[in-house]
């Protein structure tokens, strides 16, 4: 990015420093020529082509931000505060607030992490420290692969596959850890609930699901940081006699950290915005629900999907500021992600 | 090739010698001062160690796997798939495929590390167990993958298998009838054009941005790249939401295939740029230095050097946002709007894409409409694949690596340009090696007149050396 104008400094510097040690003191010494270059017209068009590209990818994002920062205006106004305390959503009455949608959309999102950092983990320490070379490569397209499956189509396979084979699995973990409160499945009385329609359409399901679609992302960035691991201290650490799983937790995992924080931040911005495969799983609730296991969860994305439709200017104003917190979370967390990603791959860009 | 190995090494007895060598070595350097200094081949010289007729045994294993660990292995795969079924059949009331997976792969785990732990200590145990786990995760990421793919494809067969499933669109198949009638071909011309305009948009301007993050630089260009990471976080659905309010509420007031693919090109465009981005970066400076050494401006560095090089990275880059463009289910959702019959005016009326419509189909009870949705699912993931396909055979090289095809054209191509110049320049090749400390540096695109470096004043004859009289 700026090696060019690195070199050419170096360039001026020594064109203009050279002649000046090497000449005689008492001849007279001619000026040192400018060396300011004027572009010129081919130049300048490319310049300023180039700089109204990178403008207008900046203009459509802050047209978005700004844009819906000024549509959600007229909701947040008249919902104030409460807008992320109500867990009601209903425009048209005035009542409307995104705790409840919020709550759902971290649930999952925390549920997806549960399943898609271990498995990231491993599979990036797989990709980087145990398989040979071809193998290798064959994996790192395979997860590429797997990033690019459409959503619906994992949707697809989470509600016509997976519910069924989970809904026993669920109701074997809220028998025997129904005493942990987010494993119990109740009814409003308190009363256990043991039926499979009970564990259906829930957010441990969903998060099963979102999981799988995050994966990817956390698996390449976790990869990347774990090969560039320092070679020295990973044979250091060999030759000391250390297993490699020694090595890999010494050496690897320590200078993989950021990688891995950064990976699994990167994939939770992700999950946070997921839409389809969600929103065909869950069935649609307005109330927090601590019970993960149990049937009736939500998230900001399904909101917007759900109800889109049927507002009126005030109910789209108050989707767009649904959306708008959707947004600036995900923005939060994705910042801070690279910014850790970043700061733990300093030095290890190349010098040219 | 351990025999190949050329091995330095110093004699115990030569050492001896060399020290008494060198100590006279010493004295004189002494008196000499410092002009003479000691040749440093002398000290520790290369010996190339004499090959014995002593036979070499076969080459030790070193990274194999030993019976024992083969042994404990499938012992403990056996037993615990032995252990799982007895819960699972007979001892106890558990039931379902995914928790018999679970026990039997922490049973497994379980024995595994007992039978390790009857020959090794527990450093060889947790590596053994963890090395487990690691390439458990990556299969279980890989079981997945293949089948969530297998099965999709598996159940839209019953409706891929009818060729009027392509041929066809659903203006006149209702929900109950037969998979003989209907088919998904609006959707798949709606899932062209959409795409065909999103990278119409998305590849000049996801490209450009790219090179001007890496040609032009300076600090609004790493504004741009923070903007352009910050997009990458946007939600899909709050783009489609976006879409929805600003081009179809405001201005068009329909749906329309048109605002869809702006919905796509807005979350395409940062995957694309920052694809591009990382193929720019990895061109290499020396490609861009020796192009600005020849005289060569910048953005004809760009045209002929930078993007030439990057060909295939871009290509990839391209394609991978295209894989990723088409799967886009939810913003389409809100702006393309549904229909069943074949739109091919993407500016006026709903124009329906395969992701929308596998949303479509399985949204009704009927069997028929859900194999349906699995067929359009299976065509959708096939489409993916090919273009993923598509992307490795162009891509998965670096920068500047060519093909064997590639290679042998540019090698023909050198060749005939080294032939051209050593006809032309023969007769003034001595003038010009007399001339040459004379003269100044002078570029080679010197008569093409806007592309000079200015600022430096024209050399005194605008010639190339090859165009001089002899």
């Amino acid at each position: 990015m700026s090696s060019g104008s690195d070199t050419t400094e170096i360039i001026e510097a020594a064109l203009l420093n050279g002649p000046r040690e090497s000449a005689p003191d008492d001849a007279p010494r001619p000026r040192p020529r400018s060396l300011d270059a004027k572009a010129s017209r081919a130049d300048t068009v490319f310049r300023v082509v180039a700089t109204s590209a990178g403008g207008t990818t900046v203009a459509i994002m802050l047209a978005v931000g700004v844009f819906l920062s000024i549509r959600a205006g007229d909701a947040l106004q008249v919902a104030g505060f409460s807008f992320l305390t109500e867990t009601e959503w209903s425009p048209e009455t005035q009542t409307f607030g995104i705790a409840a949608v919020l709550f759902g959309t971290i649930t999952i999102a925390v549920i997806a992490m549960c399943f898609s950092v271990p498995l990231a983990l491993g599979t990036a320490l797989l990709i980087s420290e145990v398989v040979p070379g071809r193998v290798k490569s064959a994996l790192v397209t395979l997860v590429d692969l797997m990033a690019a499956v459409p959503s619906v189509v994992f949707g697809l396979w989470g509600v016509f596959f997976l519910q069924a084979n989970v809904i026993p699995v669920a109701q074997w973990i809220s028998t025997y850890f129904g005493w942990i409160p987010f494993f119990a499945v109740t009814d409003a009385d308190g009363n256990r609930l043991t039926d499979a329609s009970a564990f259906t359409s829930s957010a441990f399901i969903a998060g099963m699901v979102v999981a799988l679609m995050v994966v990817p992302t956390q698996t390449s960035v976790m990869r990347e940081a774990f090969s560039q691991a320092p070679v020295g201290e990973r044979e250091g650490a060999l030759a000391l006699g250390s297993t490699r799983w020694g090595m890999i937790s010494t050496v690897v995992l320590p200078f993989g950290r950021g990688g891995v924080i950064g990976g699994t931040m990167l994939g939770l911005g992700r999950a946070l915005g997921e839409t389809i495969a969600v929103y065909m799983i869950i069935s649609p609730i307005f109330e927090i629900n601590w019970q993960v296991l149990k049937t009736g969860t939500n998230s900001v994305s399904a909101l917007i999907a759900l109800r889109y439709g049927e507002s009126s200017q005030f109910g789209l104003s108050a989707l767009m500021a649904a959306g708008l917190v959707l947004f600036l979370i995900t923005l939060v967390v994705n910042f801070t992600a690279s910014s850790i990603v970043a700061r733990s791959r300093s030095g290890a860009e190349s010098g040219a | 090739m351990m025999t190949d190995t050329i091995t330095t090494l110093v004699d115990p007895a030569e050492l001896e010698e060399l020290e008494r060598e060198i100590a006279p070595d010493a004295d004189a350097d002494a008196d000499a001062g410092a002009e003479t200094a000691p040749s440093g081949g002398r000290l520790g010289r290369t010996v190339v160690p004499a090959r014995s007729d002593e036979p070499i045994g076969p080459r030790r294993a070193v990274r194999g796997v030993t019976l024992d660990d083969r042994f404990n292995l499938f012992g403990a795969l056996a037993a615990a798939l032995a252990v799982a079924t007895l819960l699972f059949g007979w001892l106890t009331p558990m039931t379902g495929v995914v928790g018999w997976l679970v026990v039997a792969f922490l049973v497994f785990l379980g024995i595994y590390a007992l039978l390790v732990a009857m020959r090794s200590d527990r450093q060889a145990v947790v590596d053994r167990v963890m090395t487990t786990m690691l390439y458990s995760a990556g299969a279980i990421l890989l079981a997945a993958l293949v089948f969530v793919v297998l099965y999709t494809v598996g159940r839209g067969i019953p409706a891929i298998s009818h060729l009027n499933f392509f041929t066809e669109t659903m203006k006149f198949a209702g929900p109950l009838d037969s998979l003989e009638v209907g088919g998904i071909l609006h959707a798949i011309v709606g899932t062209l054009i959409q795409i065909g305009i999103a990278l119409a948009i998305t590849i000049p301007l996801g490209i450009a941005t790219a090179v001007f993050l890496n040609e032009v630089g300076g600090r609004f260009a790493r504004f741009v790249r923070t903007i352009s990471d910050a997009m990458t976080a946007l939600p899909s659905i709050v783009a489609g939401l976006f879409v929805y309010s600003a081009v179809i509420t405001l201005i068009t007031h329909q749906r329309s295939g048109f605002a869809a693919s702006l919905a796509i090109t807005v979350m395409m465009l940062p995957i694309v740029i920052r694809a591009s981005d990382v193929v720019l970066r990895l061109v290499a400076g020396h490609l861009r230095e020796a192009s600005y050494a020849l005289g060569a401006s910048r953005w004809r560095t760009v045209w002929h050097v930078v993007l030439p090089t990057a060909r295939s990275g871009l290509v990839t880059a391209v394609i991978l946002g295209t894989a990723r463009g088409v799967g886009e289910t939810s913003p389409v959702l809100l702006t393309s709007g549904v229909t069943a019959v074949m739109n091919l005016n993407p500016f006026e009326g709903p124009m329906i894409s395969l992701p929308l419509q596998v949303f479509d189909f399985v949204k009704s009870p009927e069997p028929n409409m859900i194999a349906r949705g699995f067929g359009a699912a299976a065509t959708l993931i096939l489409l993916v694949l090919a273009l993923f396909a598509i992307a490795r055979v162009i891509g998965g090289k670096g920068p500047g690596q060519l093909s064997d095809r590639q290679r042998r054209a540019a090698g023909a191509a050198s060749a005939r340009d080294a032939e051209r110049m050593s006809q032309r320049s023969r007769p003034a090749a001595a003038t010009a090696i007399v001339e040459a400390p004379a003269d100044p540096p002078r570029p080679p695109g010197a008569s093409d007149g806007p592309d000079v470096p200015p600022g430096r004043p024209a050399p005194p004859e605008a010639q190339t050396p090859e165009e001089r009289p002899a």
